[in-house]
């Protein structure tokens, strides 16, 4: 247990952090400890959760995905007009919605491959169509979703948030996934060292492509969760996402360098996003002095993170 | 003779017009070492580059077991048996071991790894003599030697029929290289080919069942191992004998002033009461098996570890609270040429120009570089000296063979006139022309008054090079070697920290 928290010192840290950041803003809700309070805390985690895991993957192989708000909402704007009807109706406007999502992500894929831009760049001018689709699709908010369905996916089961029991089931698959499967061990190699995993005879080129499709499911996820938790389409949702999916990797100790980190590590960096401004929201601060605060607070859970460096012995050590 | 497992027929390569291969014809059978010979830029690193599916031939044919085979990527080699291991090492250092070593494996069933690959790597690490490198520890964390290692089980867990070790042993210590030798005996005779390059001759010797020399993108000869001595096999590589590579030995007077004097020198465990003299004109060696403190020793002195106790005096001044950033200073004059040049020396992708600029940024006036006049023509005269052999000096560095890049890192801290030269394993993976310039160049700094600790896996560079060798074993001096004393036998007796008599026997 402890040779596990110290190789995995910026994850535990993380989720030290959202321990105590979670224990003061239960002491502080209005309402504490309840089965609702933490089921709202629960479907806002899980909706930057899967953004930030689908940032994960492009970060993984050592890029920077600014597509993944554009890509939230353009498959919130399509679960709009799809997520209603008969239950076979519901499966098929789900398929396709996931489906526009992977789409779009190994377009990204393709661009960063095939066309050698750098990553960026391409979701930078992939992002601003896919959000000029979106707004095509659907000028203003609206549509219908099917409240049923909205119903069982973001309530609780006997006092456990669905949410959650999602976000942690996709979490299982993801580690025995990357951990366990060559594409998984590949996926880390390519982000560690895409020459030295060339050279071992690894795929390139078909790795890449993975994880920037990948990266576009778990983006579509969380736009089709979006439309569960509103009900309505809405094209403009996609900055918040972008930003904070990085955000939310780096906080959880994914390596923008590539090749270290996990899904875990952005759920959990998610959560201490989402954790901060709800925690502003009841702290009874001015509406104006919360972003400042807000920052502070970030930034002293980013401190935290770099507390290692008073433990190192060899000065070499800082920038290795 | 048995039919060859790969056969070369009239193979050119060239870059930019300029040949690095020239209708080439060359075969290598199953079950024999094959030693690859010749210096930089012979055309050796082209050859395993496209047996190892990294660049395609301009024209000519490959054969593997007698089908003709164009390789687009190394899986494509990989996937007809052959896997090899270049000096620039091919690990992902944020995996794991046991990651980097599975990752090379064939397609798992139903693509899951499980515990039976892990136990697999485990043993090819354990039969490499890398028992002592854990399967989950990350490979960043690793010394080269022991990257080295995991490499090579790396190699041999894909289980080849054609093994390339492209200076695979150059970091390892004597004891290490021949666990390694063992293996690749019994690969042979499992049947396996191995092509062997290495500028270390003793191993060529040790290991080799036939030799091929060549010089200049030419195949100049194939011969079995013994038919030539040592001094015809360098005369074919560069037509020199071996005398020259060692400069004439020309130790400083006994009561020459004292430069570097380390006294009582601890650092947690590696590091134990460790005393050192340098004298002015001293080339003084730095011996013993793998991390032993050789390296940590050098780090201390250069002010690169945290928490060290003892004593570091350069010319009588003390050296306390020294950083790399200080020590470098005219009044200190400190300069250290790190282990490994690619990522702790250069700076690849910067020109020549710039990356001698660097360490010489700080003694610039008001930090503005090109106001000191002479700077560019103390330039030019020092690279003169070095014999660097490049195209402009805004080339990135990245595109100088490794023995010039090594001679730009010597440059970069030479420019700086420092007091006091710390090296390690400078001539790591060098041909031998340039090995013998850096030693000539090194002789002469020492006449001139430099005081220079030379840390060397290679025991003939302690043995021929230097005035005196500290021996180093778990972190404390073992033995002091000099004179008549310092012989091969002597140097590996007190590496393993054994009575002269045993060391020999062993």
């Amino acid at each position: 247990m402890i040779s596990l928290i110290r190789r995995e010192r910026s994850l535990a840290i993380a989720v030290a952090a959202l321990v105590v950041l979670f224990v003061a803003y239960i002491l502080i809700h209005p309402r504490g400890f309840s089965v609702y309070v933490v089921t709202i805390w629960a479907n806002q985690g899980a909706l930057l959760g899967l953004a930030a895991i689908a940032q994960f993957f492009v970060v993984l192989v050592r890029g920077i995905d600014l597509s993944v708000g554009p890509i939230v909402a353009l498959s919130n704007v399509v679960a709009s007009y799809l997520l209603d009807g008969s239950s076979v109706a519901l499966v098929g406007g789900a398929v396709a919605t996931l489906a526009v999502g992977t789409l779009c992500g190994l377009a990204n894929g393709a661009a960063v491959v095939f066309g050698r831009a750098p990553p960026i760049v391409a979701t930078l001018a992939s992002g601003s169509m896919i959000s000029g689709l979106a707004l095509l699709l659907r000028p203003t908010p609206g549509g219908a979703v099917n409240e049923d369905l909205s119903d069982a996916l973001t309530y609780d089961v006997h006092g456990v948030p669905t949410s959650a029991i999602l976000i942690v089931a996709a979490l299982v698959g993801l580690s025995v996934a990357l951990r366990r499967t060559l594409l998984g061990l590949t996926l880390y190699a390519v982000g560690s060292s895409e020459p030295s995993a060339y050279m071992t005879g690894v795929r390139v080129a078909r790795v890449k492509l993975a994880a920037y499709a990948i990266s576009g499911f778990f983006a579509a996820l969380a736009g089709l969760y979006v439309s569960m938790v509103t009900l309505t389409g809405d094209p403009n949702i996609g900055p918040s996402y972008t930003l904070n999916s990085i955000a939310a990797v780096v906080l959880g100790g994914v390596s923008l360098g590539g090749g270290v980190g996990s899904p875990l590590g952005a759920v959990v960096g998610s959560l201490i996003l989402k954790t901060i401004s709800s925690l502003m929201f009841f702290s009874g601060l001015p509406p104006l002095a919360q972003p400042f605060f807000e920052g502070l607070v970030l930034a002293a859970a980013i401190a935290l993170g770099a507390l290692g460096v008073f433990r190192v012995r060899s000065r070499l050590d800082w920038f290795r | 003779m048995t039919e060859p497992l790969v056969r070369l027929t009239s193979i050119s390569k060239s870059y930019g017009g300029a040949p690095a291969l020239a209708d080439v014809d060359f075969a290598c059978a199953p079950g024999l070492v094959h030693a690859v010979l010749g210096e930089n830029g012979a055309g050796k690193s082209t050859l395993m580059k496209l047996l190892a599916g990294v660049i395609a031939p301009d024209s000519g044919e490959i054969e593997v077991e007698g089908r003709a085979r164009r390789f687009a990527t190394p899986r494509d080699a990989a996937e007809c048996g052959i896997v090899c291991m270049f000096q620039e090492l091919s690990l992902m250092p944020h995996l794991t071991v046991g990651d980097n070593i599975v990752v090379a494996g064939a397609k798992p069933r139903f693509g899951l790894v499980g515990r039976g690959d892990y136990a697999q790597a485990r043993a090819a690490l354990d039969r490499v003599g890398a028992a002592s490198v854990s399967l989950s520890a990350r490979v960043g964390e690793l010394s080269l030697a022991e990257r080295q290692l995991v490499e090579i089980a790396k190699a041999l867990y894909r289980k080849p029929k054609l093994l390339i070790l492209d200076e695979a042993t150059s970091a390892l210590t004597s004891e290490l290289v021949a666990t390694v030798f063992g293996v690749l005996r019994e690969l042979k005779a499992q049947g396996a080919a191995i092509l062997f390059i290495s500028h270390r001759m003793h191993e060529v010797d040790a290991i080799a069942d036939r030799i091929s020399v060549f010089r200049n993108g030419r195949h100049i000869e194939t011969f079995d191992a013994g038919a030539r001595n040592p001094d015809q096999v360098i005369g074919l590589m560069i037509g020199r004998s071996l005398e020259e590579l060692f400069p004439p030995r020309r130790p400083p007077p006994g009561d020459a002033p004292i430069a570097l004097n380390v006294a009582k020198l601890n650092w947690g465990e590696q590091l134990r009461d460790v005393d050192l003299v340098v004298r002015k004109g001293e080339i003084v060696g730095l011996g013993g098996l793998d991390a032993q403190g050789q390296q940590q020793l050098m780090h201390a002195v250069f002010g690169v570890l945290r928490g060290v106790t003892g004593e570091v005096t350069l010319d009588g001044r003390p050296l306390d609270g020294v950083r790399p950033s200080r020590a470098k200073r005219a009044d200190i004059g400190l300069a250290l040429v790190p282990e490994d040049r690619k990522t702790e020396g250069l700076i690849l992708d910067m020109s020549i120009a710039d990356n001698l600029r660097l360490a010489a940024l700080s003694r610039a006036p008001f930090g503005v570089l090109g106001l000191a006049r002479d700077s560019q023509t103390r330039l030019r005269t020092l690279l003169d000296r070095l014999a660097l052999v490049y195209g402009a000096l805004e080339d990135p560095v990245a595109t100088l063979s490794g023995g010039n890049q090594q001679k730009v890192v010597l440059a970069k801290w030479l420019l700086l006139s420092p007091k006091c030269l710390l090296l390690m394993d400078p001539t790591r993976g060098i041909d031998l022309p340039t090995k013998a310039q850096i030693y000539r160049l090194l002789r002469d700094l020492a006449a001139e008054g430099l005081a220079v600790v030379l840390q060397s896996t290679d025991y003939e560079e302690l043995i021929h090079l230097c005035d005196r060798v500290y021996v180093f074993y778990a972190g404390r001096v073992a033995r002091e070697l000099q004179g008549d004393d310092l012989t091969p036998d002597a140097l590996i007796a007190a590496s393993m920290n054994v009575p002269l008599a045993a060391g020999a026997r062993a």
